[in-house]
């Protein structure tokens, strides 16, 4: 094979002619026996056959590819390397420029979750799968803190969603607390499972971590299965309450006031599936300003400081321990909101919802976006949750098609969908004292 | 050998640090004045790290002990510390041979959380920081007029808002010493700052290392190859080989103390260049 990468230069016609007559090369030795020479029955007895035009036409092909291909490539390099020179002249500027589209690209996304329910308002299958993207949202953002701010790699996300879920599961059928009340009490309490977690585990790096926080994921998961008598077992608990409007239940009728009732409108269930996706965008959008907030403080500088260098961090005095302890156990408490919001939207959880496949796709979801940025979450949400939906028509390819995905995307952009860090504080308010 | 009559900031008793059999820094005293640029410098391997390492709280050492008279806080026993509170507590901070920068955040960032301490007992545990209160506010802003002053003073303003993975060689050395200036340092252990600098940046690394001395009267720890620094700012000089100390002195003495010679050029072309040529005059550690 020529080598793939030519220099700097653009390659001339000649190299050109020659990396396409090599791949022509190949076509013409792979195709002698497979497209060349054929077996045909005749009369009874296995007769070799020869192709010859077919073959012209596809080693034709294959040089006429090469070419269109390679020019393609070259001119995207070409594209790329003035990009770059571009980049290093203005760079302050740019990542200026770009800061701004993003956040009017968020205000937009804003706009659009918030009427998207009004618009569809009578179409079930579109708010559903809406509030199923805005719960990875969340359990995306959730996981930013721990992967993408702080840098430690959780495998085991989905240990802390299941902690939320099955707390409200249990505190309300058990005990008959509300969703409202709840909603902290269990997000506290994965919380604390994160901090128990946390404190012997995070002086591991890098892969151990991934390892220890993949098996606590299992450990959860198989606890569930196992202790009957506690979580109801591979059953699961059903029956869960539904969360209610400032206590008007979402039913068709009841002695009390219900929420059609109430407010004087007929008994709809998109009411209820429609208050869904409001709690969890309130959710969500609480979290996302949460943890933009802490970004710019002392601790979230911390976290990205022990992400970037926890060597130096130590130099310099800060407890990293800490800095670390706090961004996982922050990122399993909003992990275990989501799973109250999970557990109450079902109505009906088991451990089955909570495999290791969960895991990866919030991680995936985090990767994709581009570590630490809050909107490259969504973005990845939305394209993780849509395409196993758009796919379930050609179900056998769904996973092809989820894969080829990914690959994609990281081709396209190893950094993430959005590799944009905007810094947490500016010296200047125009990109720098630069001329 | 000198006649330092003040109480030395940090003395170093009797440290070993053995890994395994070797014996990385085998039975070092050393005393560190205040006030002073002390140069510990030693052929590759010699253990100027390792010492660092040990001073800062990266390593246990085997046996010794390290004190420091810190003015407020009494006598500290560096050794028992962890590496953050040797920082925090003791006010000995150090930067790295290899520079260790935040590469993704902005210079200014950079400085701001060498400052984490003092602004995360600011924020409350977050608390006042996430309401945004005015107590919070006031301390941000003083710590970044701290950071931009050290960044004026040492020529990077411009630079604040750049990502600090982005910048040369050179000035990720400055920067990284700023960021160690943020912390409020007693004792500044700078390794190898000279490192990768062109003739015209270690002459500035000179004059700056001079300035924090005259200045802000800090006590500085320099582990330097560069002889063209080492010999010009150290008022003190030790001198390591395999982890042992060799010869101590002022910069003259060490450039004529045979056994430094022989440490650097090996024994042979010490004993040419001592007792060889009877020129007496050219003997010395020539830059």
């Amino acid at each position: 094979m020529p080598p793939l990468v030519f220099a700097n230069d653009a390659p001339t016609a000649a190299e050109r002619l020659k990396d396409a007559s090599g791949v022509a090369l190949i076509a013409l030795l792979l195709g002698i026996p497979m497209i060349g020479l054929t077996t045909a029955d005749q009369g009874g007895s296995l007769q070799v056959l020869t192709r010859w035009p077919l073959l012209a036409a596809f080693i034709a092909a294959s040089f006429c590819g090469r070419l269109v291909v390679r020019y393609l490539l070259d001119a995207l390099k070409r594209r790329r390397q003035a990009q770059d020179r571009q980049a290093g002249a203005t760079a302050a500027k740019e990542t200026r420029r770009g800061g701004r589209m993003l956040e009017s690209i968020g205000w937009l996304a804003f706009g659009l979750a918030l009427v998207l329910p009004i618009v569809f308002s009578d179409n079930r299958y579109v708010v559903d799968t809406a509030t199923t993207v805005l719960i990875y949202v969340m359990l995306g953002w959730g996981l930013n803190v721990v992967v993408g701010l702080a840098g430690l790699l959780d495998l085991g996300h989905v240990a802390f969603y299941a902690v939320g879920a099955y707390a409200y599961a249990l505190l309300s059928t058990q005990f008959g607390w509300g969703f409202w009340a709840a909603l902290p009490v269990a997000g506290i309490i994965a919380g604390v499972f994160g901090l128990a977690l946390g404190w012997p585990s995070l002086r591991l790096r890098g892969d151990y971590l991934a390892i220890v926080t993949l098996g606590f994921g299992e450990i959860i998961r198989v606890v569930l299965i196992n202790w009957t008598d506690f979580s109801g077992g591979p059953n699961g608990i059903s029956s869960i309450p539904r969360p209610t409007f400032f206590g008007l239940p979402f039913v068709p009728s009841s002695d009390n006031p219900t929420f059609a009732t109430y407010f004087g409108l007929e008994f709809s269930p998109m009411h209820r599936i429609i208050f869904l996706y409001y709690v969890i965008l309130v959710l969500s959008l609480l979290t996302n300003v949460l943890v933009k907030r802490l970004r710019r403080l002392p601790i979230g500088r911390a976290w990205e400081a022990v992400r970037e260098d926890e060597i130096a961090c130590k130099a310099l005095g800060m407890n990293v321990t800490n800095a670390k302890l706090s961004a996982f156990a922050l990122g399993a408490m909003l992990g275990g909101v989501a799973g109250v919001f999970f557990a109450a939207r079902q109505g009906f959880i088991s451990p089955e919802s909570f495999t290791f496949n969960e895991s990866a796709i919030i991680l995936a979801i985090v990767v994709l976006g581009g570590m630490g940025s809050q909107l490259g979450v969504v973005l990845a949400s939305v394209v993780l949750v849509l395409l196993p939906e758009l796919g379930r028509d050609f179900a056998e390819y769904r996973m092809l098609l989820f894969g080829a995905a990914m690959i994609l995307i990281m081709v396209w952009r190893p950094g993430g969908i959005l590799s944009h860090r905007e810094p947490t504080l500016r010296l200047s308010p125009e990109g720098g004292r630069r001329e | 050998m000198s006649s330092e009559v003040a109480v030395p900031l940090l003395s170093v008793e009797r440290l070993t640090m053995r890994f395994g059999g070797l014996a990385a820094i085998d039975d070092l005293s050393l005393d560190v004045p205040p006030g002073k640029i002390t140069g510990v410098i030693g052929p590759n391997g010699a253990g100027k790290t390792t010492f660092f390492n040990c001073l800062t709280g990266f390593y246990k050492p085997t046996v010794g002990s390290v004190r420091l008279n810190h003015p407020e806080r009494g006598v500290l026993r560096l050794e028992d510390l962890p590496s953050h509170q040797v920082a925090h507590t003791a006010q000995v901070v150090r930067t790295f041979q290899n520079i260790r920068l935040f590469p993704k955040m902005t210079v200014l960032e950079n400085l701001i959380v060498a400052q984490h301490n003092v602004l995360q007992k600011a924020s409350r545990f977050s608390l006042a920081g996430i309401l945004g209160l005015p107590s919070y506010r006031r301390a941000e802003a003083q710590a970044v007029a701290k950071a931009v002053d050290w960044l004026t003073r040492l020529g990077l303003i411009d630079k604040a808002d750049t990502a600090a993975g982005d910048l040369p060689y050179g000035t990720q050395r400055r920067i990284e010493i700023a960021r160690a200036l943020c912390v409020d340092p007693l004792l500044l252990c700078l390794d190898e700052p000279a490192a990768g600098l062109n003739p015209r940046e270690s002459g500035e690394l000179n004059e700056l290392l001079l300035r924090l001395v005259a200045d802000e009267g800090l006590t500085i720890l320099l582990i330097e190859h560069d002889m063209s620094v080492v010999m010009n700012v150290s008022n003190h000089i030790c001198v390591l080989n395999y982890g042992r100390k060799i010869a101590e002195g002022t910069p003259k003495q060490m450039q004529n103390d045979p056994n430094v010679i022989k440490a650097y050029l090996g024994e042979e072309e010490a004993d040419e260049l001592l007792y060889g040529e009877k020129s007496g005059e050219s003997a010395g550690v020539t830059p």
